[in-house]
């Protein structure tokens, strides 16, 4: 029989984008150390549910397994919770003990407005794709494979870069809410591949200009976003995409 | 070239001139504590090369219009990125802390507005008591010169500037210790190799320019109008 406890939150509670928010104080009991963090949360929901009183509380998830980039807490200050390259479905309650009390706040940024209680709109970073964050080729039937060359190290970086899943904590924890790791991961994970680089400049350009559109601050270098990472991306991608953006101003992209 | 000018307003280009300035102020005040350092050489060390300093003539002046710029253009876009910072994040978190880890959130980083201010507004007293300051005409080697030592030397008796002065070179340690790092970084000079180790030099040239300029203000404080080092 594993170790219940009781845990005491304080979850921000906002009926609406334009409403005001606040946080609400909840005590959880028969919380089991082998709960993952939202697994806390349904049996919080159930509760609620079973008294009737208030809507039950609205929070992104999807796959439970760490790989989708839905779950986006900030957990007593810090996005995912305190562990290093974690996504809050995979914290666990073992991380907590009797008698807690844990603040739990949606990701707060100009660029991903509150939809309701904990649930952000994260629709930025699929604009920010848009702008270039692919690579435009004729598709036709599958090609063999290794019938383009990329040396190992080459192939073993993208592939690094290419494990953000644009859960958005890096704007979270940024004291300047900006999107630099996000937009330099997926600059990284595209351009240095032999069927981005045609589109290397361009690409830069568009998906930089993006971000700035929506509204993130700048990156004043302070790699709270790699601390935060899920997937532990190094903010050597911000310097990439720096590189990159300012070479293709100096041949003279289109701005 | 517009669009290289446009590239230089971007989130990119900002970071990338606020680097480029506070490397060139960097190059600045290791100069300017090399110069400092002459008050602890020959009885007129500092006379001297203050006196050559200014004989330069439009070379100075360009020199000193550069760091005019630099110092203008780095505050200018340091209190931009500020002000952006408060407007990309309306609603705050109700609580707040860092995960550590790879993370450089320190003192020195939050506060890089406020050591910056104070510095800013430190450079008017600094330029206007000494640069501007009323000193005494002494023959040195057969011309005319400032006898700017004596004014260094009866300022930094009055303990309001001999531990004013050491406050402010505090900050600039701080300033400094997330700046030098933080300036290779936005020239996109960013390694998984040697991040670390520039870091570590940026913190060691930190430490070693706060003290080497706050040392000055102390030991002349300390040591009184009188001491060996100091008199002529």
């Amino acid at each position: 029989m594993a170790d219940t406890f009781t845990l005491h939150l304080k979850v921000w509670r906002q009926a609406g984008p334009d409403q005001d928010g606040k946080l609400v104080d909840y005590t959880v009991d028969n919380v089991n150390e082998h709960m993952s963090f939202l697994e806390m949360l349904d049996v919080l929901n159930e509760q609620i549910v079973a008294e009737g009183r208030e809507e039950p509380i609205e929070f992104d998830y999807d796959c439970r397994e760490g790989i989708c980039g839905s779950c986006d807490l900030v957990i007593n200050g810090r996005a995912h919770g305190p562990k290093a390259m974690t996504c809050t479905c995979q914290l666990h309650m073992r991380n907590y003990s009797d008698g807690d009390t844990i603040v739990i706040e949606p990701f707060r940024a100009k660029g991903f407005p509150v939809i309701k209680d904990l649930v952000v709109d994260r629709s930025a970073f699929d604009r920010i794709i848009e702008a270039g964050g692919y690579v435009s080729v004729r598709t036709g039937a599958a090609p063999d494979a290794n019938s383009i060359p990329i040396e190992k190290s080459v192939a073993d970086t993208a592939f690094d870069y290419a494990t953000c899943i644009g859960c958005g904590a890096c704007v979270a924890a940024c004291p300047n809410s900006s999107a630099s790791l996000f937009t330099g991961a997926k600059l990284a994970h595209l351009n240095r591949l032999p069927q981005g680089e045609p589109e290397r400049k361009r690409r830069t350009v568009a998906m930089v200009e993006q971000m700035e559109k929506e509204g993130f601050g700048d990156c004043s270098n302070y790699a709270e976003c790699e601390a935060v990472c899920p997937k532990g991306i190094s903010i050597s991608a911000i310097a990439e995409m720096r590189r990159n953006y300012m070479k293709a101003a100096f041949a003279g992209e289109e701005l | 070239m517009a669009s290289f000018l446009k590239a230089l307003k971007s989130q990119v280009g900002r970071k990338l001139l606020t680097g480029i300035t506070g490397l060139g102020l960097i190059i600045f005040i290791i100069f300017h504590l090399l110069g400092n350092l002459q008050l602890f050489g020959d009885a007129q060390a500092f006379n001297e090369y203050t006196y050559t300093l200014e004989s330069l003539g439009w070379i100075l002046y360009i020199l000193e219009a550069g760091l005019v710029v630099a110092f203008l253009l780095h505050a200018y876009l340091g209190i931009s990125i500020w002000l952006k910072r408060r407007r990309s994040r309306p609603n705050g978190y109700e609580k707040y802390q860092s995960k550590g880890g790879p993370s450089h959130q320190t003192w020195a980083s939050r506060s890089m507005i406020f050591t910056g201010t104070v510095l800013l507004i430190f450079l008017v007293t600094h330029i206007s008591t000494f640069k501007f300051g009323a000193t005494e005409t002494i023959m040195l080697n057969g011309h005319e010169a400032r006898d700017l030592k004596t004014l260094v030397i009866n300022t930094f008796q009055n303990p309001l500037y001999a531990f004013g002065y050491t406050a402010v070179m505090v900050l600039l340690g701080f300033h400094l210790g997330h700046g030098f790092w933080s300036a290779f970084t936005s020239l996109s000079m960013k390694h998984t190799q040697y991040s670390a180790l520039i870091y570590s030099v940026g913190i060691v040239f930190a430490i070693l320019m706060a003290v080497g300029f706050l040392f000055i203000p102390l030991y002349i404080y300390f040591a009184g109008p009188d001491a060996a080092l100091i008199s002529y």
